[in-house]
Parts: structure tokens; sequence; C-alpha cells
């Protein structure tokens, strides 16, 4: 094999290895992990949600993402009711943001799963997709400045409604 | 060598692109009873077992065909 072909043998690796890191990097950037503790949660006004979008300046919000066909979220929905019904009155906001493709499932949803807190839906995916949350159901638990205090990755039953409660109650102090 | 080059190219963006992430919110479909793979534990094991006795083939079937990976 002349020179000539190894060099254009080499140009065809290269253009493959070039095709292939820019999957890799796309693949990475597709999985980047969710905001972290600390970092401003997005305002919810820019977003388009179905829903009106409440005021939550100096309050403490539970942002919960949710889907009908979601097992664990129905399990979620009760807890954060009782949660709502026991805080709000100190300041507790619960925006409960529906992912589900058509809006009949949610509101079926909702029929069996009772809520007094605010629902919001996603239809576009723009905030969850900027969010990028990996798991369903996900919480982010936002302090008085509009901070994420703490990322719940699922719902774990009792686990959770603890991890919440004793959350809450130190941010509302 | 142009040719070749022509038809790799596109081979490969196609199967490379082939690769795509199902975001969790995605998963609905996944998540439906109908995608569950195993859910006639008794029909599953006769036929396992008529697979092994007919074709002497076994195993390959522990991976999970639905779910909506929640949790």
């Amino acid at each position: 094999m002349n020179t000539s072909s190894n060099k254009k043998h080499n140009n065809i690796r290269n253009k493959l290895t070039a095709i292939l890191a820019m999957h890799l990097v796309g693949a990475f950037l597709a999985t980047a992990a969710p905001l972290k503790e600390g970092d401003a949660f997005p305002d919810l006004h820019q977003f388009g949600l179905e829903g009106t979008v409440p005021d939550t300046h100096g309050k403490v919000v539970l942002v919960d993402f949710f889907a009908s066909w979601c097992h664990p979220c129905q399990e979620s929905f009760p807890a954060m009711e009782e949660l709502y019904q026991h805080y709000a009155v100190k300041g507790l906001v619960i925006i409960a943001i529906n992912l589900d493709k058509n809006k009949a499932d949610m509101d079926d949803f909702l029929k069996s799963h009772p809520a007094s807190f605010v629902i919001l839906r996603d239809a576009g995916n723009k905030l969850v997709s900027q969010v990028k949350i990996p798991t369903m159901p996900s919480s982010f638990l936002l302090d008085r400045d509009g901070k994420v205090h703490a990322f719940h990755r699922g719902f774990k039953g009792d686990e959770t409604r603890k991890q919440y409660t004793d959350e809450i109650e130190a941010l509302l102090k | 060598m142009k040719i070749r080059l022509l038809l790799i190219l596109p081979a490969a963006v196609g199967l490379l692109t082939g690769c795509v992430n199902v975001q969790p919110w995605e998963r609905g479909n996944l998540a439906d009873p109908a995608m569950d793979t195993g859910r006639a534990p008794l029909a599953g094991m006769m036929a396992e077992h008529m697979w092994f006795s007919r074709e002497a083939a076994s195993g390959g079937r522990g991976v999970g065909g639905g779910g909506c990976g929640c949790n």
C-alpha cells in the first residue's frame, strides 16, 4: 500500500473518530445532571406552562414533576396533599407539574388522586428539558430565595415523606 | 475510495444516531403493562421448557421488556 493510500485511510479514520466523538459528547450532554443544591430554579413563567403560575415570592416551594403512568407518583400525591394541608398556612407552596402527553390522562389521574395544591402542565416539555430530571417522579424543594435546597429522586414512601417534613420544617423556621 | 467513504459515512451516522436516550418523562408507553414480557410467568416457563427440549436453546430471557424506570 502506497503513502497516498495510507493518508486517505488516516483521513477516513479521523473523520469517523470525529463523528463518534460528536455523538459521545451529544450523549453526555443529553444525560447532564439535574440542578444542584444552591442553583436558582428557572422562572416558571418562561415556559408557557398550562395553568396559573402562583406567586412564590418569599415562599418555600416544592416543585414536583409527575405523570399519570408513574406508580410512585400515585403514592406521592397523598403525601404531598398532607404536607400542603399542614404547612400551607406557614408559607409552603406545592406546584406539581404534569408531563403526560394527553391532558385527559392527567385529568383522570387527578380524579383518583385529588390535590388542592397547584397543578401545572408542561405540555411542550420545555421546562423539564431544561431541568433534566433523572427519573419520575422528581422534586425540588426551593428555599425562600427560589434556590434549590434539596432534590428528591423518586418517591420512596415514608423515607421521602420524612425527608420532606424535616426539610420543610427547617426552611419554614 | 470516495465511493467507499460515501457509503461508510452515512451508514456510520445512521447507526450512531440510532442510539438515543429515552428521557424519563417520555416513558409512558414503556410503562404500559402490555410492554411487560413477564406478564404470564407460567406460560413463560412452558415456552422456555419447550425451546430447551426441542431446540436446546435456553437463557437470554432475563432482560426486562418494559417499565417506566421510575424511582
